[in-house]
């Protein structure tokens, strides 16, 4: 089969993520990148919170007076939101229908975007009140474990962009198809850590 | 080539039916986030609620806990076919993921 072969909605595969051996391919070894991050973050999340709130004495931060709600509330929101605009996105693409995909992965972006923004207003507000990377062993987890997301949610808009940029004109066909659903893949991933850091680092730290 | 994918076009009844299929699937999808963002809205006003620590704390880690799966059964589609390696996958990295975390909480003290 022509990778490039052309096709219409009627002749479009049910699953063309996982069409052609390549596609099997890389959608496997995804989800083990996907396994072996979890791995990551698990290190991540274990020391954040074998660190918590330890640091040299009379050290002034702590979790719950340092981190405030209605900010990490929008950042939850927005990234939980751009999760389901890119399962529309993905519900486009095997539709068959190019330009719709386009256009919810570029509003999947602008909200990643925004996202990314209040990460770094947060962070940069953080180093502000002198709370920086290597204020304790406190603030270097916290920033290590936030900021390894923060630079996933990076890499995941980089890609998106990347994709749609590439394949303006190529449109829709099996040696892209897999590339859109992987994107798609890794990005609920990233929503998923969201989920454990909104959790775990800031409802429990600010309770104390 | 041995990979050779059959291009197979389906009948107009065929065609409509998988759409409806998917527009269903794509319900379930928005269903699936009401009941996300209704979680965390949970989570949130617990904490801001401020009930006892020691009730918060189990509640929204099990609240995390089934927003994961709905995000990796729904959303990543690990409930359909052919995902059971996948599945394997993910329950070795979240089984060491548990482990990791298990020690760093219980055997490390300052």
């Amino acid at each position: 089969m022509d990778i490039n072969q052309k096709y219409t909605p009627q002749s479009w595969p049910d699953h063309p993520e996982t069409a052609t051996l390549e596609g099997k391919n890389k959608f496997v070894g995804f989800w083990l990148l996907l396994a072996a991050e979890t791995v990551t973050f698990a290190s991540l999340f274990a020391t954040y919170l074998a660190l918590k709130d330890k640091g040299p004495s009379g050290m002034e931060f702590s979790a719950a007076g340092l981190f405030e709600l209605p900010l990490v509330f929008a950042m939850t929101m927005i990234l939980l939101t751009s999760s389901l605009t890119s399962v529309y996105a993905m519900h486009h693409m095997k539709n068959y229908n190019f330009k719709a995909m386009q256009a919810w992965l570029a509003i999947t972006v602008l909200l990643g975007l925004t996202f990314l923004g209040l990460e770094i207003y947060e962070f940069n507000h953080y180093v502000h009140i002198g709370f920086g990377y290597t204020n304790s062993a406190f603030s270097s987890a916290f920033f290590t474990l936030v900021g390894t997301h923060g630079a996933h949610v990076l890499f995941g808009l980089s890609w998106f962009i990347a994709l749609m940029l590439r394949n303006a004109k190529r449109g829709l066909n099996m040696y892209n198809a897999p590339k859109f659903y992987l994107a798609s893949l890794y990005w609920h991933f990233i929503d998923v850590v969201w989920v454990f850091i909104f959790t775990v680092v800031y409802l429990m730290g600010v309770i104390g | 080539m041995a990979h050779d994918t059959h291009v197979h076009v389906r009948s107009q009844a065929e065609f409509e039916y998988v759409k409806k299929k998917r527009a269903e699937e794509m319900r379930g999808h928005l269903a699936t986030f009401a009941i996300m963002i209704f979680l965390t809205l949970i989570a949130f006003t617990m904490v801001a609620a401020g009930f006892s620590v020691y009730l918060i704390v189990p509640i929204i880690l099990l609240l995390a806990g089934i927003q994961v799966v709905l995000q990796l059964y729904y959303f990543m589609h690990m409930s359909g076919k052919g995902h059971g390696m996948i599945a394997f996958f993910m329950f070795s990295g979240m089984f060491v993921a548990f482990i990791t975390v298990l020690t760093f909480v219980t055997i490390i003290w300052w």
